[in-house]
C-alpha cells in the first residue's frame, strides 16, 4: 500500500513539474478540433502570451460535464440552449459567441429522395422519411444531434416514434458517423468544418445548404471559479479576450481549408 | 496495399510530430509495465509460495482482472482524478501521469497472474531444495524470481503489449490532447475518425513495428542470457 | 564450536496427511558414528521418513528431536541431498556460494569455501559453467558439494545414485565416503543392497511405514531377522 502511494505522489510530482508550464485546459467538441481550427489558431495565441491551450476534444454533452467538474478553464462548443444552462445553474460565468458556422446535408449523389439544390432542409428531411433513404443520426447528444432533431420537429415529424429501419442512430462522433454514411451510401447531417476535412467521402457531397435554419453558432465560457477555486481564470480570461478580439476573429475569418473558408467570427453580435 | 503504401509516405511526412506520439507512447507504456512489475512481481511471488486462507480465490479474482475492460478502467480513474473527485487536489487528469496510472492498473494483474503461474510452477521444483538449505520464504521468493527470470521475460512482454495496444484508457483519462497526451493507439483513433484511413492505416504499422522491435530485443537478451546461464 | 546436534531422538512419529497413514508411529534414536542405511521398497515410506528427520516435513503426530533446540544454526549443521539435483541458473560455483551466504558465511570468504567444496568433489574444471549443463552427475557432485562447503554433522542423501549410470555412481559414492571420514554422519536411502553393503554400518529396514528390523549390516544381510527383509533383499537378488 505504501508502495502505491509513493508512486502515485511521484507521478503527481513529475505532472506537477509539468504544470510551472503555463497552460489551459479547454474542453471543446471533436468537430471543432477535427476542422483543425486549434491547430491553426492555437499558436498564435500562444506565441503571443507564452500560454499554451490544451485543448480536450469530446462530444458537447462530455465537454459540458468537463465544465461541471471543473477539469477544464474553459468551454468552447456549439449548443446555445445548453450553454445557456449551464450558467443559468452557476458553472459557467458568462457566455459570448465567437462564430458560427453551417450544418450542411450531405447524400448519396445518385439522391435517391430527391433533394439536391432545395434551401428548405425541413422540406429534405420531410422527402428523405417519405423515401425511406438510409439516414445516418449521430445519436450521441452533440450540437449537431440537437440540431439534427431540431429539423425533424420544424419538418412536423416526431422522429423518435416515426423512424424505420432507413433511420440509422449510431451513436458516434462526426468523422465515424461520416466513415458509417459513406459505407452505407446514406444522408446526414454535418458541420461543415468537418465535412471539409473529412477524406473518405465515397459517393457523399453537399445536397442542401445554405437554409437560415442550419446555422451554427459557437459560444465560449469561463468555468466559474466560484464554483472550482482552482479554475485558471486569469489565463483562461485572457483566451476568451483575444478569441473575441480584433485579432482573433480575423484568424478565425483566416482560417480555410481549399480556399474555403469554414468559420465566420461574430464576437458581439 | 497501396493505402498501406499510402499511409507509410504520410507517416514519414508527419516527422516531428509523429516522434513525439511514438517517444510518449513509450513512455506511458513502458513506465506502467515498470510500475506493474514493480508491485506485482513481489505479488506473484508472494501469491505463489505463501499458503494461507482465501488463496484461491485471490488467484481467481487476479485472473479474472488480467481481463479488465480498459475503457471501463479509464471511467473510474477518470472519476477518481476528476477535479470533482476524490484526487482531484493532485491535478493529475489530462496528463501522461494519469495514463500511466490507468495503464498500470491494467498490466498489473497481468504481471501478478502471470508471474504467479511461473513462479509456481518454479516452486514446485526448487521448495525442498531451497527449504533444505534454510531460506524463509521472503529469501525464498527472491531467489525464485531471479532464476525464474526468462519464463517472467515473457509476463512482462504480455503486459507491455496490453499497454502499448489499448486506446480505452488513455483516450478517457488522457484527452488525446494535441501534444501533449496524444498516443500512437489515440492518434489512429482520431485519424479513422476524421476519415483519413491511409493516415491511420500508416500510424497503425508503426505501432506494430515498434511492439515487434521490443519483442524481438526482449527475446534476444533472453537468448543471450540462457546461453550463459543455463 | 558448540556441541553436537546428534543423537536425534522420533518418539512416536507418525505421518498421516488427509488420514493417509505413510509412517506409523517410529521411534529410534540416530548417533553419531556408524552410517546409517534405510532400507526398503519404493513406496515403502523412506524418502518420507528422511523428510521428516531432515525438518521438511511435520509428523502429524510424535516428536522429532534433536539434542540442540531449534535454531538457524541447527538447522545449518544438517544438510540433505535429493534424488534429482535441484540447481539454480547461475554457474556451478555460485551455487555453491548461494548456500554459503544462506548460512550466514561472510562475503568474502563465500568464493575460497566454495572453490575448496568444489575441489573435494573434482569439479573445480567446471567451477564457472552453467550448474544445469551439468550431466545428471556432475549435478549431484555438485549437489554433495554444497552439502560439504557447509560442513554439516548430518547428511542425509535420499537416494542419491538412482538415476545415475555405474561411473557416476562410483564417484558419488567415493565423496559420500570422504564425508564419513571427515566425520559427518551419513544417514541415507536406499534399494540399492550393494550399495547399502558398501557404504552402511548399520541397517534400518523400512516396510509399509514401520521399521522391521534394524541391525549392524553384516548381520543384517548375513541373517535377516524377519521374514519381510529376507523377502526383499529376496526380490533384489534374483541370483539368490
Amino acid at each position: 500500500m505504501g508502495l502505491i502511494r509513493t508512486v502515485v505522489l511521484a507521478l503527481a510530482l513529475a505532472s506537477a513539474a509539468q504544470a510551472q508550464e503555463k497552460f489551459i485546459t479547454v474542453a471543446s467538441t471533436t468537430s471543432t478540433e477535427q476542422s483543425g481550427l486549434f491547430k491553426d489558431l492555437l499558436p498564435l495565441f500562444e506565441k503571443k502570451t507564452g500560454i499554451q491551450v490544451r485543448v480536450v476534444a469530446v462530444g458537447t454533452g462530455q465537454a459540458l460535464d468537463i465544465g461541471r467538474r471543473g477539469d477544464a478553464d474553459v468551454l468552447l462548443v456549439h449548443a446555445k440552449r445548453l450553454e445557456e444552462k449551464f450558467i443559468a445553474e452557476g458553472y459557467g460565468v458568462k457566455r459570448q459567441d465567437v462564430m458560427y458556422n453551417d450544418f450542411v446535408l450531405i447524400g448519396p449523389k445518385n439522391d435517391p429522395a430527391r433533394v439536391a439544390g432545395t434551401r428548405d432542409v425541413a422540406a429534405a428531411f420531410r422527402k428523405i422519411k417519405e423515401a425511406q433513404a438510409p439516414f445516418v443520426s449521430r445519436g450521441d447528444r452533440s450540437g449537431t444531434h440537437f440540431a439534427e432533431l431540431e429539423i425533424w420537429k420544424l419538418a412536423g415529424i416526431d422522429i423518435a416514434k416515426e423512424k424505420g429501419a432507413w433511420y440509422r442512430d449510431t451513436g458516434q462522433g462526426m468523422g465515424p458517423a461520416l466513415n458509417t454514411a459513406a459505407a452505407m451510401n446514406a444522408y446526414i447531417l454535418s458541420d461543415r468544418g468537418t465535412w471539409l476535412s473529412f477524406k473518405n467521402r465515397g459517393e457523399l457531397a453537399i445536397v442542401v445548404e445554405g437554409d437560415r435554419r442550419l446555422f451554427n453558432q459557437y459560444g465560449v465560457m469561463l468555468v466559474n471559479p466560484a464554483r472550482h477555486a482552482h479554475v485558471k481564470t486569469a489565463m483562461g480570461q485572457a483566451f476568451i479576450d483575444w478569441l473575441l478580439s480584433t485579432e482573433g476573429q480575423r484568424a478565425i475569418a483566416d482560417y480555410k481549408i481549399n480556399g474555403q473558408q469554414l468559420f465566420f467570427p461574430n464576437a458581439g453580435s | 496495399m497501396s493505402a498501406i503504401a499510402e499511409g507509410l509516405r504520410r507517416v514519414l511526412e508527419l516527422d516531428r510530430e509523429l516522434w513525439h506520439i511514438v517517444a510518449l507512447s513509450l513512455e506511458v507504456s513502458l513506465s506502467a509495465v515498470l510500475i506493474a512489475t514493480v508491485l506485482g512481481l513481489p505479488l506473484g511471488a508472494l501469491l505463489a509460495v505463501k499458503r494461507f486462507r482465501g488463496r484461491r480465490s485471490v488467484i481467481v479474482l487476479l485472473n479474472a482482472l488480467m481481463g479488465l475492460p480498459p475503457v471501463v478502467v479509464g471511467l473510474l480513474i477518470y472519476l477518481l482524478l476528476s477535479r470533482a473527485g476524490p484526487l482531484g487536489e493532485l491535478g493529475l487528469l489530462f496528463t501522461p501521469g494519469a495514463m500511466i496510472i490507468a495503464q498500470s492498473v491494467l498490466v498489473l494483474p497481468i504481471i501478478a497472474a502471470l508471474s504467479r503461474q511461473a513462479l509456481e510452477d518454479a516452486w514446485r521444483e526448487y521448495e525442498e531444495q531451497l527449504r533444505s538449505l534454510g531460506a524463509r520464504e521472503f529469501a525464498a521468493a527472491l531467489t525464485l524470481l531471479w532464476d525464474a527470470r526468462f519464463s517472467l521475460i515473457t509476463a512482462l512482454l504480455a503486459g507491455l503489449g496490453r499497454a502499448a495496444a489499448e486506446v480505452g484508457a488513455v483516450m478517457i483519462v488522457g484527452g488525446n490532447i494535441d501534444g501533449v497526451t496524444r498516443v500512437m493507439t489515440t492518434a489512429i483513433a482520431l485519424e479513422t475518425s476524421k476519415g483519413d484511413l491511409p493516415l491511420a492505416l500508416g500510424l497503425g504499422f508503426v505501432l506494430i513495428a515498434l511492439v515487434l522491435a521490443l519483442n524481438a530485443a526482449a527475446q534476444l537478451v533472453k537468448e543471450t542470457a540462457e546461453r550463459r546461464f543455463g | 564450536m558448540a556441541g553436537s546436534i546428534l543423537p536425534l531422538v522420533l518418539e512416536e512419529v507418525a505421518y498421516a496427511p488427509r488420514g493417509q497413514p505413510l509412517i506409523a508411529g517410529i521411534s529410534l534414536t540416530i548417533d553419531a558414528g556408524p552410517s546409517t542405511i534405510i532400507l526398503g521398497a519404493n513406496g515403502a515410506g523412506k524418502s518420507v521418513l528422511m523428510r521428516l528427520m531432515h525438518g521438511l516435513l511435520a509428523p502429524t503426530s510424535g516428536r522429532v528431536r534433536w539434542r540442540e533446540p531449534d535454531s538457524p544454526s541447527r538447522r545449518r549443521r544438517q544438510a540433505m541431498v535429493f534424488q534429482r539435483p535441484v540447481m539454480l541458473r547461475r554457474s556451478a560455483l555460485a551455487n555453491v556460494v548461494y548456500a554459503l551466504a544462506l548460512a550466514g558465511v561472510p562475503a568474502g570468504e563465500r568464493e575460497p569455501q566454495a572453490l575448496a567444496a568444489l575441489d573435494e568433489v573434482g569439479l573445480r574444471p567446471l567451477a564457472h559453467r552453467p550448474a544445469r549443463v551439468l550431466s545428471g552427475g556432475e549435478q549431484q557432485r555438485l549437489a554433495l558439494a554444497r552439502a560439504w562447503a557447509l560442513h554439516p554433522e548430518v547428511l542425509f542423501l535420499d537416494e542419491p545414485t538412482a538415476n545415475l549410470d555405474p561411473a557416476a555412481v562410483r564417484e558419488i559414492e567415493r565423496v559420500i565416503k570422504a564425508f564419513d571420514a571427515a566425520g559427518t554422519k551419513i544417514v541415507m536411502a536406499t534399494h540399492n543392497l550393494g550399495q547399502a553393503c558398501r557404504l552402511g554400518d548399520e541397517v534400518i529396514y523400512l516396510q509399509a511405514g514401520r521399521v522391521m528390523e534394524r541391525a549392524p549390516i553384516e548381520s543384517f544381510f548375513a541373517r535377516p531377522a524377519t521374514a519381510e527383509a529376507a523377502a526383499f533383499m529376496k526380490g533384489e537378488l534374483p541370483w539368490v
